[in-house]
């Protein structure tokens, strides 16, 4: 997992080894001046002897600045180092969130991934960032001072080495207790994330419903439940402080009294044994040793932390899409023809039933198919399996006569043009949406489409024309609009097929006639798929599919299924009641 | 209305030099108030804690001292005056380590209490915000203040506020001792500090602008994410990962800017403060050595005298105690910022103005008394009434009907572009109204104005005679049902969310009401029915399934007036005349306003309205209109284009 994760720091590795290098010399100073600082009072002033103060003074002020400059230096990479391997690593997720499918996305929730992104991310870069000023740190200045104090004592020195492996124990111990709490802790922050996405979405449900004190309650609960476990988890890690304030404190003592009786022993000789002096600096390293120790500790502390963290991000950085291009992808899309041979789908395994049921059809490239049937009946579902959105579960789906799993999704999908049941417009110019169907679009090509698309004419009527900005979710056009703006970004695909989910809904009868009519006579080699309510909108197809309940119910042309299907006639008759087609 | 995803830019950044919000510290503090009594027995426990790690210190001198010197003096191997000490000294430890302990485990607690107080009240505040505000500000952007925001304030609360107020404590100590030994020296030490409090201050001045940028880019960032992974079926048809990618790539790494900057100012403080220590050492080394020279009288609270050079010595050791803690808190004041950047956020949202509701007009269950007369009751009847408390003291009860006039109606959503011009409308109870015209002409807004998700600029809404301003908001919205367009679902089993309409319905009367909407039939449908668990806004379902389950929603809350707004659009025509037969029973004797595109939605309906660019141009009932054959006779017939 670390590997993958270390992965992410790429152009950051310079930065993340200059640190600690740089921390090296602040630390190489640290230990300097302390000795310069004894050396200053000995000589210096307990002699009265101004010259050496004046010596070693001018020598600590260097070691100081050195220290502050390296050590500001140090900071200043870790800085750029543990921000710079944020961006990475949110940089790699969400280039492979782009990768995922839908299947995929459901795995995680929107909220989950939105968590994993940010506030995850957060905390391994904070942990980053301990670690790479740290790592140098503690370790050196442990080292340092366990070799001058067993220098100075080689068995009372062996105390230190002795409370080493309790304290490892000791937080390896916390580690293990409080890692499973905090993976269920930020599995409950997905949860808040959630309830506070879905309150957003929905905020005019709820206060439509005045249902305001209902969902405070259902957060509250939710952020009751991180309380309580993030308060277990913080109560089990405030064990560390004071454990470190143990092993200091035991080990000062035992130290006090191994030391006492060794002085006395030898008679305070240092020739012989310990001398006062001695002792003293071994106190003074105790100290050392135990402070770097603490700083471990803390960093230990982030790292638990960030541990649940950065399993969470390693969990979409593994995760393989379950759509994936096969090995040699054909990228040429033939023509048009599609068929479905024996095809079922279901969306997710748990389902007994499956959403489509053993469809087969064959559709000629440049056709004309229309696709009806009742809510639920699965119509959308259909032709989601045509640019690949899903897979099927069984049987094929070939386009050009090649399956789809075949080809390179990019390739299929440029090829396949789908206006969506829920269509989007997103923020910018009439223009800049329309060019998400072709970059590259001239001027004339997006005109073009737009003429096709019955769009010109309402466009063209707006004051700034095709430069006209679209606000956030396309509020400032009509439905009917926007359906026709989506349609013209469709066809500046130039596709092999385009498929129209309900997409000429708030369209009025004599503008979709007229939309189908320019595909007819403008596009007659791009197969057309077209799911509507009305019977009027299909009506002049080659086929016309009739869906009902995940089967292929019935085929045809409209007089046949006006003859032979009951359920075309019905809708037929309850549309056509009084004779006036109007909706 | 909420569409998603919405910008695929980076949302604007705020105006550079962002500041703190002023007052953040303290109404932090304020939240901590209510965890006064444990933090007092925390106040406790860092002192006892402090206390054992002085000991700790004077402990080796006077081990030297009273013990190993006078024991080397005698040749006496007699320990156990020694051991007595030591046991001593282990039993303050203990107690030392015990406070620790406490104090931490207690600052566990109280942080996160905190943190449950600040997001609930938050969760509070954002529900009584107006739809105004959730038009203007990205979903993720508000997520960001319950996570990211929130999460700041943890390390401040449990570990930076205790390590400050220990620090502060030692530095008191120090400072006392320090005026034991010499006036002229810890005057020279104060100004010291000044100094280092200027740097600290210009450096945390810096570094907070950065703080508070990286919090509003780590907003815009969760904002960007959840409008794209919600659009994401939308960037798949379109191949268009790679833009997507690169906007993300924007947003990104405005973030990874402002995060180094800001990280860079918080970590070179340390080695600063550091440093400045042993600058002051060697100052104080020379200041020192030479007042000692030149026999200036030394001034301390032990008195006057010469300044000896061992008191030197002892203030040059003081003077490191003196410095370590304050770097101590300098290194806490990291997190101490991040959390005032996340403060402040989170109170700028929690200082939005909420709705305003000046209603005083509730609504109540009555029945009519032997009388005749309307009265209150406290149990449940079928029947409802206004409760209308008046200045003179005396309460009239006016039967809710279901009567909705609006008189001369002007609105705007911004105040100098008015979409609704003077619209003026009668609904007598038990009729259906349909609003028929363009999507730009007006139709949702006017419901939007009937249950105050806004405000009229000019004239009067009415519900049975009552002026709606005066009555609360909550009880307005209770007597309307609303089935919007735009289905929102909730994370939980189908029966959930069918009861929302009305949370203490059974079991049998969302059924009953599923079956209204034909909902049933395909409820049943799944794996596990009425218990089959929604996730992500009902995904798993088609539109026009999540369509019927929001009618089925709204049928259980039975209100008295109902709101479609095409409520029937993804549902096929069959399924419609269906659920439309379920309706009109359902709301037989109710007033319902309808909006549809679709003209046999609202052929029955008792009055049209023709609305065009925010004026009513027609109205009457479906003959009326075909026979004065003006914009509904050419819709109805074809000849004219609805969009």
């Amino acid at each position: 997992m670390i590997k993958k994760l270390m992965e992410s720091i790429r152009q950051y590795k310079k930065a993340s080894i200059l640190a600690p290098i740089l921390v090296l010399v602040e630390v190489a100073m640290e230990i300097i001046i302390p000795l310069v600082m004894a050396e200053l009072i000995d000589k210096g002033i307990d002699q009265g002897h101004m010259p050496s103060v004046i010596k070693f003074g001018i020598i600590l002020l260097v070691a100081a600045m050195i220290s502050l400059l390296f050590g500001a230096l140090a900071g200043k990479y870790a800085a750029i180092a543990s921000s710079g391997f944020a961006r990475n690593l949110r940089h790699d997720m969400y280039y492979k969130i782009q990768e995922y499918s839908f299947a995929n996305i459901d795995k995680f929730s929107t909220a989950s991934i939105v968590t994993r992104l940010t506030t995850d991310v957060t905390n391994l870069q904070m942990a980053y960032q301990m670690i790479i000023r740290m790592a140098v740190r503690c370790p050196f200045m442990l080292i340092f001072a366990l070799v001058a104090s067993f220098g100075i004592d080689a068995n009372l020195s062996f105390v230190f080495l002795a409370a080493i492996p309790i304290l490892g124990f000791g937080l390896l111990f916390i580690a293990n207790h409080v890692h499973p709490i905090f993976e269920r802790v930020f599995r409950t922050y997905d949860k808040l994330n959630r309830v506070v996405q879905e309150n957003l979405r929905g905020i005019r449900v709820v206060k439509s419903f005045t249902r305001e004190d209902h969902e405070i309650e259902k957060f509250e609960n939710i952020s009751q439940t991180i309380y309580k476990d993030f308060s277990k988890a913080e109560k089990t890690l405030a064990f560390n402080m004071p454990l470190m304030q143990f092993s200091m404190y035991a080990c000062m003592l035992i130290v006090s009294w191994l030391g006492a009786r060794a002085i006395v022993a030898c008679g305070g000789d240092a020739a012989l044994g310990l001398s006062t002096g001695e002792f003293m600096s071994l106190i003074t390293y105790a100290t050392q040793i135990l402070m770097s120790l603490m700083a471990v500790s803390m960093v230990f502390v982030m790292i638990i932390i960030s541990r649940a963290s950065a399993e969470r991000i390693h969990e979409i950085l593994v995760e393989e899409s379950t759509l994936h291009n096969c090995e040699n992808p054909v990228h040429e899309v033939k023509d048009g023809s599609i068929s479905f041979e024996n095809v079922t789908f279901s969306y997710s395994e748990k389902n007994e039933k499956p959403v489509l049921d053993h469809i087969n059809l064959k559709i000629l490239s440049g056709q004309t198919i229309g696709i009806l049937g009742g809510t639920g009946s699965s119509k959308s579902s259909l032709v989601q399996l045509i640019p690949r959105l899903y897979d099927v579960t069984e049987g094929r789906v070939t386009v050009g006569g090649v399956d789809v799993r075949e080809y390179d999704i990019e390739s299929l999908r440029n090829q396949v043009a789908m206006v969506l049941q829920k269509n989007e417009l997103f923020s910018g110019t009439i223009k800049e949406n329309l060019r998400w169907g072709n970059e590259n679009a001239t001027d004339k090509e997006i005109l073009h489409a737009c003429q096709l698309a019955c769009a010109d004419e309402f466009v063209s009527s707006f004051p700034q024309g095709y430069d006209t900005y679209i606000e956030q979710g396309g509020t400032n056009v009509s439905g009917g609009q926007k359906q026709r703006l989506c349609i013209a970004r469709a066809l500046l695909k130039k596709p092999k097929i385009l498929i129209l989910d309900d997409s000429t809904s708030a369209v009025d009868t004599k503008t979709d006639a007229l939309i189908r009519k320019a595909f007819r006579d403008e596009i007659p080699d791009t197969t057309k798929i077209i799911i509507a309510q009305r019977v009027s909108s299909v009506q002049d197809a080659d086929q016309i599919l009739v869906m009902d309940d995940g089967k292929l119910a019935a085929c045809g042309t409209h007089e046949e299924l006006l003859q032979s299907c009951k359920i075309y006639q019905e809708v037929y008759y309850s549309q056509n009641k009084g004779g006036a087609q109007n909706e | 209305m909420n569409k998603s995803p919405k910008t695929p830019g980076p949302a604007a950044m705020p105006a550079n030099g962002r500041r703190f919000k002023p007052g953040t510290i303290r109404r932090l503090l304020s939240y901590l108030g209510a965890y006064r009594i444990p933090l007092i027995l925390v106040v406790v426990c860092i002192l006892i804690s402090a206390g054992a790690s002085v000991a700790s210190a004077l402990f080796i001198q006077t081990l030297i001292d009273d013990f190993i010197t006078p024991m080397l003096l005698n040749q006496s191997s007699d320990f156990s005056e020694l051991l007595k000490a030591i046991t001593t000294m282990g039993c303050i430890f203990a107690a030392g380590i015990l406070a620790t302990l406490i104090y931490n485990r207690m600052m566990a607690v109280i942080a996160q209490g905190t943190l449950k107080d600040i997001r609930d009240a938050m969760f509070s505040k954002m529900q009584k915000l107006p739809i105004r505000y959730f038009d203007t500000h990205t979903h993720g952007d508000i997520m960001s203040h319950y996570t990211n925001d929130t999460d700041t304030l943890r390390q401040m609360i449990s570990q930076s506020i205790p390590q400050a107020f220990s620090s502060c404590v030692t530095i008191l100590a120090v400072f006392c001792s320090m005026l034991y030994l010499s006036f002229w020296l810890t005057l020279f030490v104060l100004l010291a500090v000044v100094f280092i409090l200027r740097a600290i201050k210009k450096i945390a001045g810096k570094s907070s602008t950065y703080f508070m940028k990286q919090q509003e880019s780590l907003g815009t960032v969760n904002g960007f994410i959840e409008e794209m992974i919600n659009g994401q079926k939308v960037v798949k048809v379109f191949c268009h990962e790679e833009r997507a990618k690169e906007d993300f790539d924007k947003v990104n790494d405005e973030l990874c800017e402002c995060a180094t900057a800001a990280n860079i100012y918080a970590n070179i403080l340390m080695p600063i403060m550091n440093n400045i220590g042993y600058i002051l050492y060697v100052l104080l080394a020379v200041l020192g050595g030479a007042m000692a020279i030149a026999g200036i009288t030394n001034f301390s609270l032990a008195g006057a005298g010469t300044l000896t050079l061992g008191t030197i010595a002892s203030f040059l050791t003081l003077s490191r105690n003196f410095v370590n803690p304050i770097a101590q808190v300098s290194q806490q004041l990291t997190s101490v910022i991040t959390a005032l950047a996340g403060a402040s956020r989170i109170f700028e949202l929690m200082d939005e103005e909420p709705e305003a509701d000046n209603g005083y007009v509730t609504l109540v269950n009555a029945k009519y008394d032997k009388n005749g007369e309307l009265t209150e009751c406290d149990h449940s009847t079928s029947m409802w009434a206004w409760k209308h408390p008046h200045h003179d003291g005396t309460v009239t009860y006016t039967k809710l009907e279901g009567n909705v006039v609006l008189d001369h109606v002007d609105f705007g959503y911004v105040p100098d572009k008015i979409v609704l011009h003077d619209i003026s409308l009668y609904a007598e109870p038990g009729q259906k109204i349909a609003f028929v015209g363009s999507t730009g002409a007006g139709k949702t807004t006017i419901t939007n104005l009937i249950n105050r998700f806004y405000d009229i600029a000019d004239g009067k809404i009415r519900y049975d005679g009552i002026n709606i301003n005066k009555i609360k908001k909550d009880d307005l919205r209770r007597s309307l049902g609303v089935v919007l367009q735009d289905v929102n679902l909730f994370t939980g089993t189908v029966m959930e969310n069918i009861r929302y309409g009305r949370l203490d319905a059974t079991d049998e009367e969302c059924i009953t009401a599923a079956k209204l909407a034909n909902a049933d039939k395909f409820i049943r449908m799944l794996p596990q029915g009425y218990n089959t668990v929604l996730e992500g806004d009902g995904s798993g379902l088609s539109q026009g399934q999540r369509q019927l389950i929001s009618i089925a929603r709204a049928a259980v809350a039975d209100p008295p007036v109902m709101i479609l707004d095409e409520a029937t659009s993804s549902i096929d025509t069959r399924t419609e005349t269906i659920v439309q037969s379920g309706m009109d029973a359902l709301m037989y004797g109710r007033t319902v306003f309808v909006i549809a595109h679709r003209l046999s939605t609202v052929q029955n309906s008792d009055v049209i309205m023709v609305l065009d660019h925010g004026r009513i141009i027609e109205r009457g009932s479906h003959n009326d209109l075909i026979a004065q054959k003006g914009r509904y006779y050419a819709l109805y017939t074809g000849a004219f284009e609805l969009e």
